[in-house]
């Protein structure tokens, strides 16, 4: 016994080393899951006043761009608004179920932190529990999809970016209405790659792709980007498609949060069939 | 407590904010980084316990992941810096030793000691970061060409503030 304690004792450096980098894959691994650790990260309040401050600094010189983004889509939202009175007036369209009509609610929130340059990317926004946000809610910005949100603190959320090699996200190609996945292959935080679409589906450069509502947290028809290029390799059984994404997200200011009230229904409606 | 310890400590919250609050937003290129707040792990003094180097690498590692929402990430790699610094300063000891209680920084052996010193030490930084981080061998130049340029840009920077700060401890 007195021989193996001044073994460890010997060498306790390298027993140290080995402990310690034990317990740093084990915070690795489980960062990687949902709802990890919530202390440690960007969206605990003393982290993410600081991030806050450092980042209203650097946004201090982008405002002439926030600034036309936000009008541009007021605009926009103007014009929608107006069409859909029109249309309701002209049909006088009778809703039947309300809870459909609400079906998702919009929280608008602001960009505190975010990056491009890692292979996993997450962005901070400013809107949290309190605001009723929760892990797994969807996040687009006016452009496109932004990312699904992955732990709230009382005032402040971490967001998984669609610029993440984990996060796929499902998807449509609008023209030919097939189904496919966007996801980001790590290298230009321009550019996802769209996967599973089979050999005979034509595709054209500049096909719009979009969300295509089949999960129950990203709204259906959410732009995400339009393709860029494609390749057909002999023997492969999928395209090789770039998507550019419509969002540049060097630029994200401003994003909204995504609330499906109907999605615990969906989810369970879905389970009652993947049991059996 | 001495002065010195007081100093380390001050420099321990020095790097670490400048680290998340300046050197965060500032990338290359999309692909060099510059991830300073080693410099501290590697100027803390030649003799000092290992097992005490490791812990604080551990704790800077931490608190750095907490401001990337990379937790473990960079506390993995600092950990292995610390453990690995003292078995390189023993093996690259000039002739004549090092003076007990001395600093491993660029005005105590010259900017060739310097460099040999500090060199492969955050290249295995920047290797075991950025090849965790991506998730295996996958993308391999294109995480390389970040391990390199990242290892550069860190060198750099690290050159500039020993040229300009370092030479307080010039006798």
């Amino acid at each position: 016994m007195e021989r193996l304690f001044l073994f460890v004792y010997n060498y306790r450096a390298f027993f140290t080393l080995l402990s310690l980098e034990v317990i740093c894959s084990w915070l690795i691994l489980q960062n990687n899951q949902y709802q990890s650790s919530k202390y440690f990260n960007t969206s605990n309040a003393v982290v993410a006043n600081a991030v806050a401050t450092s980042t209203s600094v650097k946004q201090y010189f982008g405002l002439r761009e926030i600034n036309r983004e936000l009008a541009e889509e007021n605009a926009k939202l103007h014009q929608l608004l107006v069409k859909q009175k029109s249309i309701l007036l002209e049909n006088k369209l009778s809703i039947i179920d309300s809870s459909k009509l609400k079906n998702f609610t919009y929280t608008s929130a602001k960009v505190i932190d975010n990056s491009t340059a890692f292979s996993k990317n997450y962005i901070t926004i400013n809107k949290g529990e309190a605001d009723g946000l929760l892990p797994g809610m969807a996040v687009i910005s006016a452009k496109g999809v932004v990312g699904k949100v992955k732990t709230v603190s009382k005032h402040y959320s971490v967001v998984i970016s669609i610029l993440n090699i984990d996060e796929q996200v499902s998807s449509v190609i609008k023209s030919s209405n097939y189904f496919c996945t966007s996801q980001w292959d790590g290298f230009d935080p321009q550019v996802v790659e769209l996967k599973y679409v089979p050999r005979h589906v034509k595709l054209i450069v500049g096909d719009t792709v979009v969300t295509s509502g089949y999960n129950a947290v990203f709204p259906e028809g959410i732009m995400i980007g339009v393709i860029k290029k494609y390749e057909l390799k002999e023997e492969a059984l999928f395209h090789d498609i770039r998507v550019e994404l419509a969002q540049d997200f060097a630029q994200l200011a401003y994003v909204d949060v995504v609330k499906n009230s109907l999605k615990k229904e969906m989810d369970s409606v879905e389970s009652v069939l993947i049991k059996k | 407590m001495n002065r010195s310890v007081i100093i380390q400590f001050i420099s321990f919250f020095f790097y670490l904010l400048f680290q998340v609050l300046v050197l965060k937003n500032l990338v290359l290129f999309n692909v060099a980084f510059c991830f300073l707040y080693i410099v501290f792990l590697l100027s803390l003094p030649i003799d000092i316990n290992p097992l005490l180097l490791m812990v604080i690498g551990f704790l800077l590692g931490i608190s750095i992941d907490t401001f990337y929402d990379s937790l473990g990430l960079h506390a993995f790699a600092m950990v292995l810096v610390a453990y690995l610094r003292n078995y390189w300063i023993a093996a690259i000891t000039p002739q004549g030793g090092y003076d007990s209680g001395t600093l491993p920084v660029l005005d105590t052996n010259g900017i060739q000691w310097f460099l040999v010193y500090t060199i492969p030490l955050i290249f295995v930084h920047h290797f075991v970061l950025f090849f965790w981080e991506a998730a295996g061998f996958t993308n391999f130049w294109f995480t390389f060409l970040k391990v390199i340029s990242s290892v550069m840009f860190t060198l750099m920077v690290i050159l500039i503030l020993q040229f300009t700060f370092g030479n307080r401890r010039r006798i």
